[in-house]
């Protein structure tokens, strides 16, 4: 199992990342430089959180342009796993291979705090290591996390399943005040028709171990693994 | 000739002996760039002329000293398991005064260079800020500019914001403090200096092009005092923290370059200091083509080019033949780069523009700054301010529960939860104890050992005494260190203070620097790196003495570690350092207390340092045992607010009890004398706990038990633990959102 962790000028998310999924579950990984072409030899695809190209024009705006983005477009196509997670959602929105948007969140300010998210469905290649309905803690960090789509999209993808986190109080309610950037129906993650591309909002590389608050991310990681060859390191 | 005009001087903050000092120097008149090199190198900002014959009192040995104290950017200290750490504190203060936002981000972003320059990745920003009070709409302006600007600016460069102080008096309405630290760690003892190696290196500018901002950001805005300070507004920079994030990676990976031997910031006065403090350390010559500086402005003057602040800036010493491979380094990152310079062995400072000298000079006529002595006596108005009698003030005409909602909803106490949430605190993956807790913890990866770091000033202690507020700094820095079970192994001191051409201020200075001196020795730590930030006044009026500690902690294990939130039911609660849980009139000696219920900050706050030093060597042993549940240090609002604060944390009540009856309840409840702790632990330790404490020769009390949902004082408070949690958390939106 092999990720690649993609790196843009401006990210902050990519060692993180390398730290969860090598350093703390022990699968192979490698930083991708934004210039590269190719993609060759890697199982998964991971778009980090930060600030690429200083997030100048609109978040992720210029990121979707780059080289890399183009041979992502071309792994995902031919059913790559590719997950995106902050800047990386955005990106993904961005470049097409997600729909809708993200926007400044509704309060105007960042945030950043711990973040409890339903798992709406372990049916994907990245939840099948949780089961439906799962209360996680993944913290969230961001400006423009508000998820936005128009209804038509917003109805095809709740009732295709394909909303795979949402932002849930401690009694598991999505409620107004469990929503933490004024989301539509708390959307916290989704994935692509096909299924095999998740954007979400929070940081799972940042829930990775008990000592850092939460080690609940550890399965998404998992997942991949499983769905690429069975869950070998 | 005619004498030169004053408000040339002016300009550059020099005095009328320091211009014919100069000319005595140069043995001529300076020429206009000149005038501005001397202007920079000798403000106060980077000559320290007021304050270098004091810092030289501090404590500055330890075995853990890697870097010495001024001899780089920042002090370098070993921390075990082959890594080491740079950190330092720096003001912005003038800056945020005129451009909040700008000027905070500036702030960081100036620090984070600073660490970056020792070669060490920096992995923890905290930042330390005082304003008028937040019921002012300007004031509630210049907080949200400046917390925004550390948000907008720390969030960007993945760098966590761990978090800090923020406080309210109204000496600091017309010059708010803004004092960022940060913190980075070294691995494998690659220290990198900010020096050349030898007469023919190269001086290399990579970063952000030169434009004309920030032109007198040192020897103007921050050497001297204003009447209007928006007419400096053009000597505040603008940042661009994209560009900082990506300089961070690439010189990183710079330094790992064969022939890349110094790197420096450009801050305060630009390439001017970052350059000829390099020659200096270097003990070198340095020429400069001002040609070859990459700019974003036409026609720049030499005087321009080499006082610019433009942010984002480093400079390299490399050796000739190295530059190829740099080069490419940066055209990788994306980053323009030139060589502005070389090294020289006539060790003068030569400014050309393409082939037209400016500027020669010797390096030490540049650099050796004058020194202001001074021994100002203690100011009457003091002597009467600590004599006042807190035993007679009038009776309050509200309850304890009252009074006690009422403090907890003073912005001094409410949580600042709303201010931390929006720094992002856990980038890197190690924040352990993120912003709200006693002192902040990072793990460092890969080992069991982790770093702890902690903020803390008080201007109201300092103002009354200025030896013993500035060494209960020190203290309490380091007890918020002990609190979570970590033990301290180096401090960094922000100097934020007024007109240091006055007595009165200089008695604060000459005191202050003496007690922080004191605390140091008694806790056997240097200070390693610092920063004063003088001429802090507006209209006339100077802020509250506020020297700010930083201070950074070693936790062996950090599974060891300790939160200040209350655990578990039935737990039992010991205050250590006092046989009472019941504070006295003393400590309300610039209490917040005597503030908000009186409106005086009077008295004279009592301090031993002896007594500091066991207590928080107790708490810090009974931790390393295991015996603690949890920790929290006494200090703004009292006992009584530290237990609110333990019970909101920890979503549990507790009854505090004593056999001793309270007779004043002001002081008993909120009461701030130093070195107490409240400890909690299970019940079959606490004979254990208070053996110990009977050994290490320090008092301690049984005072009460977790649990239930009220907080309970004797019989004098009683309130819903919802009803605080409410009245502590929301307090400070309340307030700010206006």
């Amino acid at each position: 199992m092999k990720f690649g962790i993609v790196v843009f000028p401006g990210s902050w998310s990519e060692r993180d990342m390398h730290y969860a999924v090598a350093d703390v579950l022990g699968y192979q990984a490698e930083y991708v430089w934004h210039r590269e072409t190719s993609l060759k030899g890697f199982d998964a695809i991971l778009l980090p959180g930060g600030f690429s190209y200083g997030d100048h024009l609109r978040c992720g705006a210029i990121a979707a342009h780059s080289p890399v983005m183009a041979a992502v477009k071309d792994f995902a196509d031919s059913g790559g796993f590719v997950f995106g997670s902050c800047n990386g959602f955005q990106i993904l929105c961005e470049t097409g291979l997600l729909p809708g948007a993200l926007i400044r969140n509704d309060h105007l300010e960042f945030r950043c705090e711990p973040g409890s998210l339903r798992v709406e469905s372990s049916g994907t290649p990245f939840t099948s290591q949780y089961a439906d309905g799962d209360v996680v803690a993944m913290p969230i960090s961001h400006g423009e996390g508000n998820y936005q789509a128009d209804e038509e999209t917003l109805a095809m993808l709740e009732s295709n399943g394909r909303v795979v986190f949402r932002y849930v109080d401690q009694d598991n309610e999505a409620t107004p005040e469990s929503n933490p950037n004024g989301s539509l129906n708390n959307i916290a993650g989704i994935t692509n028709e096909a299924g095999n591309v998740l954007g979400m909002m929070p940081h799972p590389e940042r829930a990775c171990e008990s000592i850092l608050g939460s080690s609940d991310g550890n399965p998404l990681w998992q997942s991949i693994a499983v769905a690429v060859d069975g869950g070998k390191t | 000739m005619a004498p030169i005009a004053q408000e040339l001087l002016d300009e550059v903050a020099l005095s009328r002996a320091e211009y014919e000092a100069i000319i005595d120097r140069l043995g001529r008149e300076p020429n206009e760039l000149e005038i501005g090199l001397f202007g920079a190198l000798w403000s106060e900002h980077c000559g320290y002329k007021h304050t270098k014959a004091l810092l030289r009192t501090l404590p500055n040995t330890s075995d853990r000293l890697l870097v010495a104290p001024g001899a780089e950017n920042a002090g370098v200290v070993d921390i075990g398991d082959g890594y080491a750490v740079a950190f330092k504190i720096e003001s912005h203060n003038h800056p945020s005064a005129v451009e909040p936002y700008e000027g905070a981000a500036t702030g960081v972003g100036g620090i984070v260079r600073d660490i970056l320059a020792m070669g060490a990745r920096p992995m923890a920003l905290m930042n330390s800020l005082r304003f008028g009070p937040p019921t002012d709409e300007r004031q509630r302006y210049l907080l949200n500019g400046v917390v925004s600007g550390i948000s907008g600016y720390g969030n960007c460069i993945g760098v966590p914001n761990v978090g800090g102080e923020v406080v309210f008096d109204a000496s600091y309405a017309g010059n708010p403090l803004v004092n960022a630290m940060c913190v980075g760690i070294i691995e494998g003892g690659k220290v990198m200096s900010a020096r050349a190696d030898a007469p023919g290196d190269l001086l290399v500018l990579v970063g952000a092009k030169t434009g004309r901002d920030g032109i007198h950001g040192a020897s103007g805005l921050a050497s001297r005092t204003f009447q209007e300070q928006a007419e400096m507004r053009s000597a505040v920079q603008v940042g661009n923290p994209f560009l900082e994030k990506v300089l961070i990676e690439a010189c990183l990976e710079a330094i790992e370059l064969p022939g890349v031997v110094g790197m420096q910031d450009c801050g305060a006065a630009g390439i001017t200091s970052a350059a000829v403090e390099m020659a200096e350390r270097s003990e070198l010559g340095i020429n400069i083509d001002v040609a070859k500086v990459p700019r974003r402005e036409n026609e720049m003057s030499p005087y321009e080019v080499m006082l610019s602040e433009s942010q984002e800036r480093m400079l390299l010493a490399v050796k000739p033949g190295a530059e190829e491979r740099l080069f490419e380094l940066f055209e990788k990152w994306d980053l323009d780069a030139a060589i502005i310079g070389t090294f020289e062995a006539d060790n003068r400072v030569v400014v050309s523009d393409g082939p037209h000298q400016a500027s020669s000079t010797a390096v030490v006529t540049l650099t050796d700054a004058p020194e202001y002595q001074f021994s100002s006596p203690k100011p009457d108005w003091l002597a009467e301010l600590q004599s006042f009698d807190l035993a007679t003030l009038p009776d309050l005409e509200i309850t304890p529960n009252e009074a006690l909602l009422k403090l907890l909803a003073s912005p001094n106490i409410a949580s600042k939860h709303t201010v931390w949430r929006q720094y992002d605190h856990q980038v890197q993956n190690n924040t352990v104890i993120a912003p709200g807790g006693d002192a902040a913890l990072l793990r460092i990866q890969g080992t069991q050992r982790a770093l702890a770091v902690s903020t803390d000033g008080n201007g109201r202690f300092v103002y009354l005494s200025p030896r013993a507020g500035a060494a209960i700094a020190v203290a309490e820095a380091c007890r918020n260190l002990a609190c979570v079970g970590a033990e301290p192994v180096a401090l960094t001191d922000g100097l934020n203070f007024g007109n240091p051409e006055t007595p009165d201020i200089q008695y604060q200075l000459q005191e202050a620097i003496a007690g922080i001196s004191e605390a140091a020795s008694a806790f056997d730590i240097p200070v390693v790196s610092g920063n004063a930030s003088l001429y802090n006044e507006s209209a006339g009026s100077a802020v509250q003495p506020t020297p700010i500690i930083g201070a950074l902690g070693v936790l062996e294990n950090v599974e060891s570690q300790v939160r200040s939130a209350f655990q578990d039911d039935s737990d039992v609660v010991i205050v250590i350092g006092a046989d009472t849980p019941w504070d006295t009139f003393d400590g309300l000696a610039g209490s917040e207390a005597l503030a908000v219920f009186h409106g005086e900050i009077a008295g004279q706050p009592k301090f031993d340092l002896d007594l500091e030093v066991n207590v928080q060597a107790l708490c810090r042993s009974l931790i390393g045992r295991g015996l603690v549940k949890s920790a929290h240090d006494i200090s703004h609002g009292g006992l009584a607010v530290a237990v609110v604060e333990s019970a909101v944390q920890g979503n549990v009540g507790v009854t505090i009890e004593h056999d001793a009856a309270i007779y004043d309840w002001l002081p008993a409840l909120f009461g701030e004398s130093q070195s107490r702790i409240v400890l909690t632990c299970n019940r079959d330790v606490v004979d254990e706990i208070l053996g110990a404490a009977s050994d290490a020769n320090v008092p301690a009390t049984q005072v009460g038990t977790v649990g239930g949902d009220h907080v309970q004082v004797a019989d004098v408070v009683n309130l819903p633990l919802a009803t605080l949690a409410d009245v502590w958390l929301n307090s400070f939106e309340r307030v700010t959102s206006g």
